[in-house]
């Protein structure tokens, strides 16, 4: 039986072996194979279908990490169907789209690899229970997208794209993180179904707000909404497949996703309705606004992605209004604006998806997507022509495409919403179908740039750096199969909403009992309505804006360029950039003291402070070994010697003091019963200290160091702290009697081991694996020493380095 | 007498701080030689001092002194040697090459 588990795992499986794959098949394009993991998918979850929409959920738990709460469960229900069948039926179409797309010179095995990775993370996002494990994917999908944009790396455009997408969706993540840790300190639980179970008992709870601004911070930068928006129009550097998959129809839209999972539980509170709706709808504005002056299709495209992104979040914050209300007949008519948000989900996705990829097929066959050196390509490209045009005008909302019914839908959501009597609505709420009206125009307007600018209008083949021609059929079947759905979802919309929006409902609203209530009857056709007057609107005023587009195009001007969110966020970068170079080369300063000086300081603040702060110093006496007369008479040798090594002007001098106290600590080793120490210390201390005269006939002389008296001083008060330090830890190690001391057990050696002399039996035969490798590190250093004395470079590889 | 050697510690780690945040690159060295002497003492003593016999089963009689910290000393005394050595002939190779014994001199260029 089919398990939503493997559905999340057989992406990255494949992904593992895409690289050898590729190795073994050069002459295939490896995009054929990698096809059929979607295509599975899709056809698993398809026949889910039937059952989820009776109301069916399927929950797996695989233990992860129980003790911290953190379990990997899955969780399939309407709303993650939804995404689940997009993710993987736009990806079977995109991967047979870039199959043509991307010729075999390109390294494809990476390509694949990421988009396979990106394809696992994201139904890793949807099919997620748990809040660190969906998480975990988010990221990953942010990581995929930094992959898949920078895929044309040697291009700067492209890694700085990845860069800025990858900083702020990580960045909103972090957020969302922090959102989560807070969810689980309220309510206990990672969980999101105990979440929305339990939610009810902490919406007075102080972390309630932040916790919810946190996690849209993170819906908001995925899914490109004001003022974050400005990393989707740079992220379009991506190859046109990547840019028609993950930053149209998926990745922007689990924002979307995460919001409409959290309506149950943070949904009713007006902060919520405020800054969804209303991010929503400053986005809507701003996306269509900026859309309309580009002159790059793709970059257009994208500002329409913002546009419509903000459109169905709008949307999403319209709907939660419901939950204030609960259960009734009057506020099923505010659910209507969630359901209008799912359908323009999809319509979306099959819309944008097919206008990404016929922008990529103009600008495969003739080399630009510049409106200024297109146009006229109906007669020669026809079938591009023909997915361009549904795709455009179930943009801009026209009848006879899914898009008419999804925004008709959005006018009638915006009308009703001033009908709310809370959150005073009756008096803001007029701003809504304002907004959303003056934004539909602009829509209308950029559908009409895409329609004849590109396909319309005198051709320009002097321009063109290649001649006019029709796509290969294989480029376009991808393209056509969306627009089918285009044109098929308008016909038969209920199909749609009985099957997959109903389940969905029932996921946002699990309150509000049978989702069947909550699902309307979609219609072309349902009189003569607000909606439909707004709509005639849009045509009357978007075709005139249209034809006096010069009249009005220099209110772009007006914007000053300085003010930008793309300044700012430059600005920003930069300014980290430099601040952070002149901190760094402030503290790392190449010199060796230096550091040795953070080493110590930190280590005195640290232990020392420990130590101090847990009031851990304790000494005792009483416990001590008698002293003798001549031990103290060797301890005062050796002060007097270690401190006049400080103060000796030759390094002979030097040495042969520190000869001194290697011989006493032999003397004191005998002392302490430890003869096999005292032989070695003995030999040790005579090969180092020849070692140290042998060195000094290649070394030149001390000459007086010319510190200042201040380092002096700083030297001598971190030099005494430090022994102070390590002298109050021993004492306090040495008074720590917490433990039976494990030495009883070697004093079996001779049974054990054979050996009568402990020390070596340790050494040779308990230990005899750390001996082993201590004569291995001997052994490297000697060869260390080898090849500094005997190797040198070549004269002619003297600047091998510098190559 | 733990105390006493303990105080000794204490100044041996004192002296060998100050000699290795010098700039003269054997005075560094010795100050790592310095180190491993009383680091040495230093687990030597956590052991306890004269608590027992030598640690000669066959020599000596029971009660035995911890053998433990000796045999972690063994290895201590053969590594910090072939440490000093090492370091003391890349001192010797970075004098050939640079020209240097100046710890502030032997610092790296910036683009490196």
């Amino acid at each position: 039986m089919f398990s939503v588990t493997f559905a999340i795992i057989l992406p990255f499986i494949i992904a593992a072996f895409v690289p050898f794959i590729y190795r073994r098949f050069k002459y295939m394009h490896i995009g054929w194979l990698v096809m059929l993991v979607p295509i599975t998918l899709f056809v698993m979850l398809a026949m889910l279908i039937p059952s989820v929409a009776g109301g069916k959920t399927y929950i797996h738990t695989y233990n992860w990490i129980p003790s911290l709460n953190i379990n990997f469960t899955t969780y399939l229900d309407g709303l993650s169907m939804i995404l689940g069948l997009l993710i993987t039926g736009v990806g079977s179409l995109v991967i047979l789209y870039s199959i043509y797309y991307l010729s075999t010179k390109e390294s494809l095995q990476h390509f694949y690899c990421y988009l396979l990775l990106f394809m696992g993370a994201m139904l890793g996002v949807v099919f997620s229970d748990n809040l660190m494990v969906l998480y975990v994917f988010w990221e990953l999908t942010s990581v995929s997208s930094f992959l898949l944009i920078a895929f044309w790396n040697h291009r700067k455009a492209s890694r700085l794209g990845a860069q800025k997408a990858m900083l702020i969706t990580v960045g909103g993540g972090i957020a969302m993180l922090i959102g989560f840790i807070m969810l689980h300190n309220m309510t206990g639980s990672f969980s999101i179904r105990e979440i929305i179970a339990s939610i009810g008992d902490f919406t007075d709870h102080a972390l309630f707000i932040p916790a919810m601004i946190l996690i849209l911070l993170g819906a908001f930068t995925k899914s490109a909404q004001f003022p974050f928006h400005i990393w989707l129009p740079d992220a379009m550097e991506a190859p046109t497949p990547v840019s028609a998959y993950l930053h149209s129809a998926t990745m922007v839209k689990a924002g979307i996703y995460l919001v409409a999972r959290f309506t149950p539980v943070f949904g009713g509170d007006q902060i919520w309705f405020w800054t969804v709706s209303g991010v929503g709808m400053i986005t809507l504005f701003w996306g269509s606004f900026n859309a309309v002056r580009q002159t790059d299709l793709k970059a257009l495209l994208a500002f329409s992605t913002v546009s419509q992104l903000g459109l169905i979040m709008s949307l999403l914050g319209l709907g939660s209004i419901a939950l204030q209300f609960g259960y009734s007949e009057d506020s099923i008519l505010y659910t209507q604006a969630t359901f209008a948000a799912l359908f323009h989900l999809i319509n979306h996705s099959t819309f944008k998806g097919a206008l990404f990829m016929v922008v990529g097929i103009v600008d495969h066959e003739l080399g630009t997507r510049d409106i200024r050196r297109l146009g006229g390509l109906m007669t020669f490209m026809p079938f591009t022509f023909t997915v361009g045009v549904i795709g455009s005008l179930s943009m801009a909302g026209m009848p006879l495409f899914n898009g008419f019914l999804s925004k008709e839908m959005f006018f009638a959501a915006t009308v009703q919403i001033m009908n709310a009597e809370v959150f005073s609505l009756q008096s803001f709420g007029i701003v809504f179908p304002i907004v959303a009206w003056v934004a539909s125009v602009l829509t209308f307007v950029y559908c009409m740039i895409i329609i004849f600018k590109t396909f319309l209008g005198p051709v320009q083949p002097e321009k063109l750096d290649k001649p006019l021609h029709e796509a290969p059929m294989g480029m376009l079947i991808s393209p056509l199969i969306l627009s089918v759905f285009v044109v098929g979802i308008f016909f038969f919309p209920n199909l749609l909403g009985a099957y997959i929006l109903k389940p969905a409902m029932g996921s946002i609203y699990p309150t509000f009992g049978d989702p069947a209530n909550l699902t309307p009857d979609i219609y072309a056709w349902h009189g003569v309505k607000p909606e439909l007057l707004m709509t005639i609107g849009v045509i009357l005023v978007g075709g005139l804006l249209y034809r006096l587009l010069k009249k009005w195009k220099p209110v772009y001007g007006l914007l000053s360029s300085r003010y930008t969110f793309n300044a700012l966020y430059n600005n920003f970068l930069s300014l980290a950039e430099s601040k952070s170079t002149v901190l760094t080369n402030k503290y790392m300063s190449g010199l060796l003291r230096d550091y040795l000086v953070y080493i110590y300081i930190f280590f005195i603040l640290t232990v020392g402070g420990f130590f101090f702060y847990s009031g851990a110093f304790s000494s005792a006496l009483s416990m001590d070994a008698p002293i003798q007369t001549f031990e103290v008479i060797l301890v005062g040798v050796m002060v007097i010697a270690a401190i006049a090594m400080l103060f000796s002007k030759s390094r002979m001098t030097a040495t042969l003091l520190n000869g001194v106290l290697g011989y006493s600590i032999a003397i004191f080793f005998v002392i302490f019963r430890a003869p096999d120490l005292a032989l070695t210390q003995l030999v040790v201390e005579s090969v180092t200290t020849v070692l140290f005269l042998l060195a000094f006939s290649y070394l030149p002389d001390w000459k007086k160091e010319a510190v200042s008296s201040k380092t002096k001083l700083i030297n001598a008060v971190i030099s005494i702290s430090v022994g102070a330090v390590v002298v109050l830890v021993a004492l306090a190690v040495l008074n720590y009697e917490r433990f039976e001391s494990i030495s009883t057990f070697f004093e079996d050696a001779y049974e054990l081991a054979g050996g009568a002399n402990i020390v070596n039996a340790i050494l040779g035969d308990f230990r005899g694996f750390d001996t082993m490798l201590e004569v291995v590190v001997l052994f490297i250093a000697g060869l260390g020493v080898y090849t500094m004395i005997k190797l040198r470079a070549k004269k002619e590889d003297e600047n091998i380095e510098n190559k | 007498m733990e105390t006493l050697i303990v105080l000794l510690i204490g100044i041996l780690v004192a002296v060998a701080t100050y000699l290795i945040l010098s700039r003269n690159i054997i005075r560094v060295i010795l100050g790592t030689a310095v180190l491993s002497h009383a680091v040495h003492l230093l687990i030597l003593t956590m052991g306890g001092l004269k608590t027992g016999n030598v640690p000669l089963l066959k020599e000596a009689d029971a009660p035995y002194t911890d053998a433990l910290p000796q045999a972690l000393i063994l290895t201590a005394i053969v590594i910090s040697f072939a440490v000093t050595a090492f370091i003391l002939v890349l001192a010797y190779r970075a004098y050939q090459d640079i020209g240097a014994d100046d710890l502030d001199a032997l610092r790296g260029t910036s683009d490196e």
